[in-house]
């Protein structure tokens, strides 16, 4: 097992070096003069000496990156120009609270959807079926963005449950009670779309497993029905219920983005899409070479997992 | 001029290499074999699974490059470049007929691909051809307008047929073509296979697993076991007198009416690691008579007989 | 395509949304032409105009324009941009996934590895990361979209190329002649379509929603030209005082993606032939029962079928699998029910336990007795503590019918624990001896393997394991050495009739193998079309064999040491369950057939032991 979570991290390093060159080329996509369309607004003469000199942006473009990826292992990410401070010290200040937020709306979907996938395919055809698989419906069709909007006009502006924004109360919050309060909606609306995604996931899995051989086998046997449901069928429907994960993680963050905008949530996904509208390119870059490596990293856990439920994968 | 030759054939799938340490060195699917079929021939391959005989019919049709040896067709050598080559000398009649078939095409346009892209027919040329065809495998021309799902898997095994006679073959590779059939049909498909060979002066190579059928249909076998040929005679003779262990095995498994039921004598019922094959006789784990010369030296094919030949270093009585 | 849009709209959910997108989408296209005010003029003296006010019939917003008019055009806008997104992705990540599936090897490699570079980031980030490379504007944002979802498409594509490079036909074509290209073209495309129509179906609502997002954080459309994303970003200030700005695009983008998402769900399952038969229902706990006319006596035998009629309902078809079998047990003898495929046998069989899958199965007939207790309509609790306890299964395939997850000790414990209460050590003990029993050499190593690391023989021993776990009266075996290689099959036969004497089991032995039969069974009943044509002793069956249909049947199995030779065969096929002639089923293949076989039903007669369902008997019985 140790054997295995070490080979895959280290099949993992081409794979962030590949974030990296991505992330590079997108970013020389940018017309003109690399150092002042990098630097936008900010263009100062001082500032695009600052950036020549730090990037090589006069060097061909390997040893642009070279020297950029070099800065970035040693923790330099660059300097953002429109806060005026290192990127890297920005963006760990702000990822606990994205990962706060997206870390309880993971937990929430991957809970609630299975459950929900399980009674669904259980109860095939039967009320409690047609139920979620409606919720389940509206849940993937509405934009997280406007279903956050609608429940602070419904629980904080019309109900006064619960505060409208922001991460603590301004005076006198801090507390974790003051956190799960400012808590509930955003990741609530936040795992809307994805509980949907893994709901009809699972169910689709659960009913695939059911008609399988085994579970007739494990029938045969006399094995009792409920645990030939939550035992043989859910085990082997985890199996392809778990890479989703992965996949709905990475749904879950990106979602992330819009909820910390309804929300004034201030995660990273905020500081993005300030950072593009201001156009500090480099603070763009940061982030999301940032974000995209510790997707990766949690989708390493995502294969353990799954090494760990199947045995036929060659650990 | 034997219809078909093949001479060392062999076929290592390679595995992939580990980030450390040299590459492994491969699967030998199929270990160097040579053997002719003469034209009118009809060669039964037999063998369990795993032995290699798909594998051995893929090369012979080139869909797949052997590793080494050559294949030659009434004298001339196939280089793999080009499958329409292949296509006009040698076909290829599947195990699954319903798979064979492209779902979504109608059989006019299955029975026309070969007629079209081997031969270059012009449309009336190719109807009458098509026809003609489908009169010697007794099928209804109107099936030609309809999709390979309508059919039952004897018909469908009949269209796969005809569509291998299309390309006008010299050799047919018959690929457990009756495995997927029930008996009351198989014996329909193996008597029309005949028919055919008589009619167009065919030559087949039968590839099973049923002894049973092997012997019915060719005129002479060969046994394969862990890609290997281990026994090559004449069909009337190779089970009835058997010189390798293995060839008396299968024939003293297979279940007859009339025979009490007792397991055969062997010691294990495991094939030989293919990661990790073993020295000398891939046999020698399962084989009653091994002795230390048969976990050494892996034996050769040797004369035993008439028209017999055994790899066997202690082989039966004939 | 009739047949396609008629199973579209039996689907009303999807109609439903059939029928809204519709509506929207000859709304859109109706936009230039509708009396509508200009969407961009702005007149502040009539902001925030609520909903149904004179001139504005859904208000207007913080600069003073119509908000009908700006939603229509909106609408227009994100529709337009979400659709283009979506053909674009499905073009060129269709494209990747099928180059990459058909070729394969190194091609397939480099290009799923870049794939997967781009898969390794939530998708947002890669759209920014192209928007802020290009800019914020519609364009940049259609093509940071379509770009984040090629991926998607290229790798599920290239899974059902895979699958379907793989099969024969591709084989065959090439046989025929035809180029890379050509076969792209001609065989692979067609097959894929489907499946590119189903996965733009379900993703362009996905995109629609991302494009919107896009310009909900102001980075899609910019001012004035308004989508429905920038629409609802722009009202997000004014949210708490004038909701209905935001509620109006917000409604108008969730009715846009539910019905597309109703609609695309409609697609998938009226183009998916899985979902088209119902094969992706659930199996039941126990097959349905609905049992009409009377049920019969018991009888003193172990187990007794009588008069069991099973069926499938699918759709308005009823396939009458098994059609009135009746058979029966005694302690330590082994019958052998024979027949081809089609002809209701392991249906019969699996019928005992209520384990045909239901739907589509239904019992509708007759009774199963277990020592004169009716298992057709037991409880499930009733039916469960039987199951492997008193009568076992063995299945045909064991490596699909043995759990992939869980250790084949494990399985044989549970096989116990179900029935019995003892410990998990007592219970892996008796696995081991199981194992043991089943002559599985070195047991102790292999009750913790998994199925997947013992071969064919090795696993359909576990099988036979875990039906002889409880040590039941009655052990049915459904094929249990068809998928077996001939000398496994030789092993595994011995075995069974070794345990058979030694612990006196009754077996109901189902098989398609005259050898087999002969070998193994004291008694055989032939099956043909859902009934039983003739049983009796083995041996005199197949000596004398009284139905036309056993005789001619034993006379095309090819049997060892018979030489070069044509082999008999029956012309025809065996009639289709669902559509039985009236009187014999075999009449049409049968050349000994008279007028009256193909009218009034044909009883099964004869002086026990012998019996057959036929008016010319080869022999009298």
């Amino acid at each position: 097992m140790g054997g295995y979570i070490i080979k895959r991290l280290i099949s993992a390093i081409p794979v962030l070096l590949g974030i990296t060159i991505i992330v590079f080329l997108i970013m020389s996509l940018i017309p003109g003069d690399p150092a002042t369309a990098i630097l936008g607004s900010y263009a100062t003469p001082e500032n695009v000496e600052k950036l020549n000199r730090d990037l090589g942006l006069d060097k061909p473009m390997v040893q642009r990156y070279v020297i950029w990826l070099g800065n970035m292992l040693t923790g330099d990410l660059g300097r953002s120009f429109s806060l005026n401070r290192p990127v890297l010290d920005e963006i760990l200040e702000r990822f606990n609270a994205t990962m706060i937020l997206a870390g309880t709306a993971f937990v929430l979907c991957a809970l609630l959807g299975i459950l929900a996938g399980v009674v669904s395919a259980a109860r095939q055809y039967g009320l409690g079926d047609k139920a979620i698989t409606f919720v389940v419906l509206v849940g993937i069709s509405v934009p997280s963005f406007f279903l956050g909007m609608m429940m602070i006009l419904l629980f904080a502006v019309n109900l006064r449950w619960l505060p409208v924004s922001g991460m603590y109360a301004i005076y006198g919050g801090g507390d974790l009670p003051d956190l799960l309060k400012h808590l509930i909606m955003p990741a609530l609306a936040l795992a809307a779309v994805a509980t949907g995604v893994i709901a009809r996931l699972s169910r689709s899995a659960m009913l695939e497993v059911l008609r399988q051989d085994y579970i007739r086998t494990a029938r045969a046997k006399g094995v009792p029905e409920r645990r030939v449901i939550m035992g043989h069928a859910l085990r082997a429907a985890m199996v392809s219920i778990i890479p989703v994960l992965g996949i709905q993680a990475g749904f879950v963050l990106s979602g992330a983005v819009y909820i910390e905008i309804v929300f004034q949530w201030p995660g990273v996904g905020r500081m993005l899409v300030d950072a593009i509208l201001k156009r500090d390119l480099l603070l763009v870059q940061g982030g999301v070479v940032f974000v995209a490596a510790c997707y990766v990293l949690f989708n390493i856990a995502v294969d353990v997992a799954q090494s760990l439920l199947d045995p036929r994968i060659k650990t | 001029m034997p219809a078909l030759k093949v001479t060392n054939l062999a076929k290592t799938f390679p595995l992939k290499k580990p980030i450390f340490g040299p590459a492994p060195p491969g699967v030998r699917a199929v270990r160097p074999m040579s053997f002719e079929v003469a034209t009118g021939e009809t060669l039964g391959v037999v063998g369990e699974s795993g032995c290699g005989k798909s594998t051995l019919a893929r090369m012979l049709v080139g869909l797949l490059e052997p590793s080494e040896g050559s294949i030659e067709i009434e004298g001339r050598a196939l280089d793999n470049a080009d499958p329409a080559e292949f296509g006009k000398l040698i076909q290829y009649v599947f195990q699954d007929p319903q798979s064979s078939l492209n779902p979504r095409k109608t059989i006019c346009q299955v029975m026309e691909a070969p007629l079209r892209r081997l031969y270059r027919m012009q449309k009336p040329e190719r109807d009458k051809r098509i026809s003609e065809i489908f009169a010697s495998v007794n099928l209804r021309e109107e099936f030609l307008d309809r999709y390979p799902h309508e059919f039952s898997g004897g018909q469908a095994q009949r269209i796969g047929i005809a569509r291998a006679l299309a390309a006008n073959p010299r050799i047919i590779i018959l690929d457990e073509p009756v495995s997927a059939l029930d008996v009351s049909v198989q014996a329909q498909v193996l008597n029309l296979l005949a028919d055919l060979k008589a009619q167009f002066g065919l030559t087949y190579l039968f590839i099973t697993h049923d002894l049973a059928v092997v012997e019915a249909v060719s005129d002479r076998i060969i046994v394969l076991y862990f890609g290997a040929v281990v026994e090559i005679g004449r069909a009337e003779n190779i089970f009835a007198n058997p010189r390798h262990p293995y060839t008396r095995l299968l024939a003293d498994s297979a279940p007859v009416v009339g025979k009490p039921l007792t397991a055969p004598e062997q010691k294990g019922s495991e094939l030989p690691d293919p990661l990790n094959p073993p020295p000398g006789c891939a046999f020698a784990g399962r084989c009653p008579r091994a002795t230390e010369i048969c976990r050494a030296d892996e034996p050769k094919l040797t004369e035993m007989g008439e028209d017999q030949l055994a790899a066997c270093h202690h082989p039966l009585e004939g | 395509m009739n047949l396609f849009l008629k199973l579209l709209f039996r689907n009303r959910l999807a109609a439903m949304g059939a029928v809204v997108l519709g509506a929207i989408l000859l709304l859109v296209l109706l936009t230039p032409f509708l009396p509508l005010q200009d969407p961009d003029v702005t007149a502040t003296a009539d902001r925030f105009k609520r909903p149904f006010t004179e001139g504005h019939l859904l208000g207007t917003d913080h600069l003073g324009r119509d908000l009908l008019s700006r939603l229509l055009h909106g609408t227009r806008l994100s529709l337009a941009i979400g659709i283009a997104a979506a053909l674009i992705a499905a073009t060129i990540g269709s494209a990747i996934g099928i180059i990459a599936g058909y070729f394969g090897g190194r091609t397939d490699n480099i290009i799923m590895r870049g794939v997967d570079m781009l898969m390794a980031f939530p998708y947002i980030l890669l759209a920014l990361a192209i928007v802020a490379a290009l800019g914020p504007g519609l364009m940049n944002a259609l093509i940071a979209v379509a770009a984040v979802n090629v991926p998607f498409f290229a790798r599920n594509i290239r899974g059902i190329t895979v699958g379907l490079a793989g099969r024969e036909f591709i084989d065959a074509a090439r046989l025929a002649g035809m180029g890379h290209g050509r076969i792209i073209l001609t065989e692979l495309l067609p097959n894929v379509l489907p499946v590119i129509v189903i996965a733009m179906s379900t993703t362009v609502g996905w995109m629609i929603l991302e494009t919107a997002g896009l310009s909900f954080l102001g980075l899609g459309s910019q001012p004035p030209q308004a989508d429905l994303g920038s629409m609802l970003g722009e009202a997000r200030s004014a949210m708490i005082s004038h909701p209905h700005t935001s509620i109006v695009p917000g409604t108008m983008i969730f009715l846009i993606v539910m019905s597309i998402n109703l609609l695309g769900d409609g697609v998938r399952d009226a183009l998916d032939p899985r979902l088209r038969s119902g094969a992706l229902s659930r199996p039941r706990a126990t097959t349905l029962v609905e049992r009409q006319g009377e049920i019969p006596e018991e009888t003193d035998d172990l187990l007794a079928i009588k008069e069991l009629e099973t069926q499938f309902h699918v759709g308005n078809r009823i396939y009458r699998a098994v059609g009135g079998v009746s058979l029966a047990v005694k302690a330590g003898e082994c019958l052998g029910v024979i027949g081809e495929s089609g002809s209701g046998k392991s249906v019969t069989a699996l019928s005992v336990m209520g384990l045909v899958a239901s739907p589509p199965g239904v019992i509708t007939g007759g009774a199963v007795r277990f020592q004169g207790e009716d298992l057709i309509g037991a409880r499930y609790e009733t039916l469960r503590q039987k199951r492997g306890d008193r009568v076992a299964y063995i299945f045909q395939d064991p490596l699909s019918t043995l759990h992939p997850l869980y250790r084949v000790g494990q399985q044989l414990a549970e096989a116990i624990q179900s029935h019995h209460k003892v410990s998990n050590a007592e219970a892996r003990a008796r696995a081991i001896r199981l194992l043991q029993d089943v002559r599985i050499p070195n047991a102790e190593a292999r009750v913790d393997n998994y199925p997947h690391e013992m071969s064919g023989g090795m696993r359909q021993r576990v099988g036979i394991a875990m039906a002889l776990a409880n040590e039941p009266d009655v052990i049915i075996a459904d094929e249990p050495t068809t998928a077996l290689d001939v000398t496994v099959q030789a092993q595994i036969l011995s075995l069974l009739d070794d345990l058979r004497r030694d612990r006196g089991l009754a077996i109901i032995f189902i098989t398609h193998d005259f050898g087999v039969v002969a070998q193994l069974c004291d008694r055989v009943a032939v099956m043909y079309a859902g009934r039983i044509v003739e049983e009796g002793p083995t041996q005199a069956v197949l000596k004398a064999p009284a139905h036309p249909y056993t005789k001619r049947l034993i006379a095309c199995v090819p049997e060892l040491g018979g030489g070069r030779r044509a082999l008999a065969a029956i012309p025809g096929l065996p009639p289709v369950v669902d559509n039985l002639p009236e009187g014999c089923a075999f009449a049409p293949r049968c050349d000994k057939a008279q007028e009256n076989c193909r009218a009034g039903d044909v009883t099964l007669k004869g002086t026990a032991p012998r019996a057959v369902r036929c008016l010319y008997p080869e022999v009298a019985v």
